[in-house]
């Protein structure tokens, strides 16, 4: 399998008033082309900070991160990105948002409308295409931010803990259609999270981080079969893997020297 | 709520015409009032003079405007651009517009324009402020959602930043035009020929208080009207927003 993303060596510091701060230390990850990871940690791992030097939000202190063997520089349409607050432009519609990287990208008004509608329509948002997200409930909103990723047709989709702030059963849903379009379109996904249950059902490998200073803990496969199911979920190996990876979040066991 | 509203406003009067009556210190009731409005209304002076009053106002707050815009968002989208001004904007901010008259008499005349100057110095210093804050709060997160999309700078600014300010500026708007206002009658101090504050400031001579009484109530109608009307185009403009 080729390589998608593969971050070499990525150190990133943080001014804090007068102290740094440490969010990664010297990050080596490959993630292959087609691979859906998912990336659990305490908070203060730096989850956060990898994905989003990887969308080119934010830029390395040290090391560097490529993208098809290309050095990331700057955000770009090719990585799409869902953010945990939605970040749906409250003044345009869900057709409008959605169109919304189509237009940046000069597409004709017809076939922006055309494509734009598919994608609200693949998330289940045919009767709100010209609702103000001011109207839409908080698992709709991030129902149209994936729409609107998904739109400009990135190969590769970075999502940072996007089902984070919705109730238990809007989740499992968003989790089952995101899993349905992976395996149809098959795009590299890049996912953190805080659940640890949610890390797994998604993923064909869970980076388990660690905190003080930010950096790579644990790499864990998951060898359930797809598609993913209930069943899989209430399964022995899903619980055997989960509580693996649930051990390898909450029992680490500090660096030394490394004041807590 | 109308209803109470209507309410409040006929005990005022009502209150008002009490007061009157009584006789405190020859206040006219507002029948008296109503009585001069009607006069000043036939010979054509009330006319002459709001349409004086609210030419000033309007030069002065949509030049203000027009330039805070602009400046506001210099301010708030390029950091040498705030360095640079930000200290004349709080600077002057401290100043109250009627200070300036003196200034603005000696250097400008005794014409339109020094009138008109520090209405529009009223407006512009309200509105420039409220700008330059919308355009430095835009969330971070909006930003990095166009940008992933593929827009670059001009069209984050364009299609972001424009927008996202837009409750603010309008705010600003509507702050300023209340500074223009208020400016009004002391500009017209200024060896005006007309105008709402130069017929109250005639009236004063004479004890015509019901002439007084009419440039007031004729003041504050127009304003609220000019502030009713930036309301709508701010509910217009800014549905979008979430409100409490």
């Amino acid at each position: 399998m080729t390589t998608k993303i593969s971050f070499r060596s990525v150190s990133r510091t943080f001014q804090v008033g007068d102290n740094e701060f440490q969010a990664l230390d010297r990050v080596d990850l490959d993630i292959a082309d087609r691979e859906f990871v998912t990336v659990v940690g305490p908070s203060g791992c730096g989850k956060s900070t990898l994905l989003n030097i990887a969308a080119g939000l934010i830029e390395p202190t040290d090391g560097e991160v490529r993208v098809d063997d290309r050095p990331v520089a700057g955000p770009g349409p090719d990585r799409g990105v869902i953010f945990q607050q939605y970040a749906l432009f409250p003044w345009l519609t869900v057709q409008q948002n959605v169109e919304f990287g189509l237009k940046v990208a000069k597409v004709a008004r017809a076939e922006r409308r055309q494509r734009a509608r598919h994608f609200i329509d693949l998330v289940g948002l045919s009767d709100f295409a010209d609702a103000l997200p001011k109207t839409l409930s908080g698992g709709m909103r991030q129902r149209c931010a994936i729409a609107r990723a998904y739109a400009v047709n990135p190969n590769i989709l970075l999502m940072d803990e996007p089902f984070g702030a919705l109730d238990a059963l809007t989740r499992v849903q968003l989790q089952d259609q995101l899993l349905a379009t992976w395996t149809a379109e098959q795009r590299t996904v890049m996912f953190i999270t805080h659940d640890v249950d949610e890390a797994v059902y998604l993923a064909n490998r869970v980076i388990v981080m660690a905190a003080r200073p930010g950096r790579l803990h644990e790499v864990i496969d998951v060898d359930l079969p797809h598609p993913r199911t209930e069943a899989i979920r209430l399964s022995e190996r899903f619980t055997a893997i989960r509580n693996r990876v649930w051990h390898a979040v909450y029992h680490q066991t500090p660096l030394e020297g490394t004041p807590r | 709520m109308a209803l109470l509203n209507v309410l409040a406003v006929v005990l005022g009067i009502a209150g008002w015409a009490a007061l009157a009556a009584a006789g405190v210190s020859g206040l006219p009731g507002p029948q008296a009032v109503a009585v001069r409005a009607g006069e000043l209304l036939a010979d054509g002076t009330l006319l002459t003079d709001a349409a004086a009053s609210l030419r000033r106002v309007l030069i002065g707050f949509t030049l203000g405007s027009a330039l805070a815009v602009p400046v506001g968002f210099l301010m708030g989208w390029y950091a040498t651009a705030r360095g640079l001004i930000e200290p004349y904007i709080q600077f002057f901010r401290t100043i109250p517009p009627l200070a300036i008259i003196p200034l603005a008499i000696v250097l400008l005349g005794i014409e339109e324009t020094p009138k008109i100057f520090v209405i529009f110095l009223a407006a512009f210093l309200s509105c420039v402020v409220a700008t330059f804050q919308g355009v430095v709060s835009v969330d971070n997160t909006l930003i990095n959602a166009a940008r992933v999309l593929g827009a670059g700078d001009a069209v984050v600014f364009r299609r972001v930043v424009v927008p996202a300010s837009t409750p603010f500026i309008l705010v600003g708007m509507r702050v300023g035009l209340g500074a223009a206002w208020a400016t009004l009658v002391a500009a017209e101090l200024i060896a005006a020929q007309e105008g709402l504050g130069y017929r109250m400031q005639q009236a004063q001579i004479y004890y015509d208080l019901a002439t007084i009484f009419v440039g007031l109530i004729t003041i504050g109608v127009l304003g609220l009207i000019m502030d009713r009307l930036l309301l709508m185009a701010e509910r217009r403009l800014t549905g979008w927003q979430e409100r409490r």
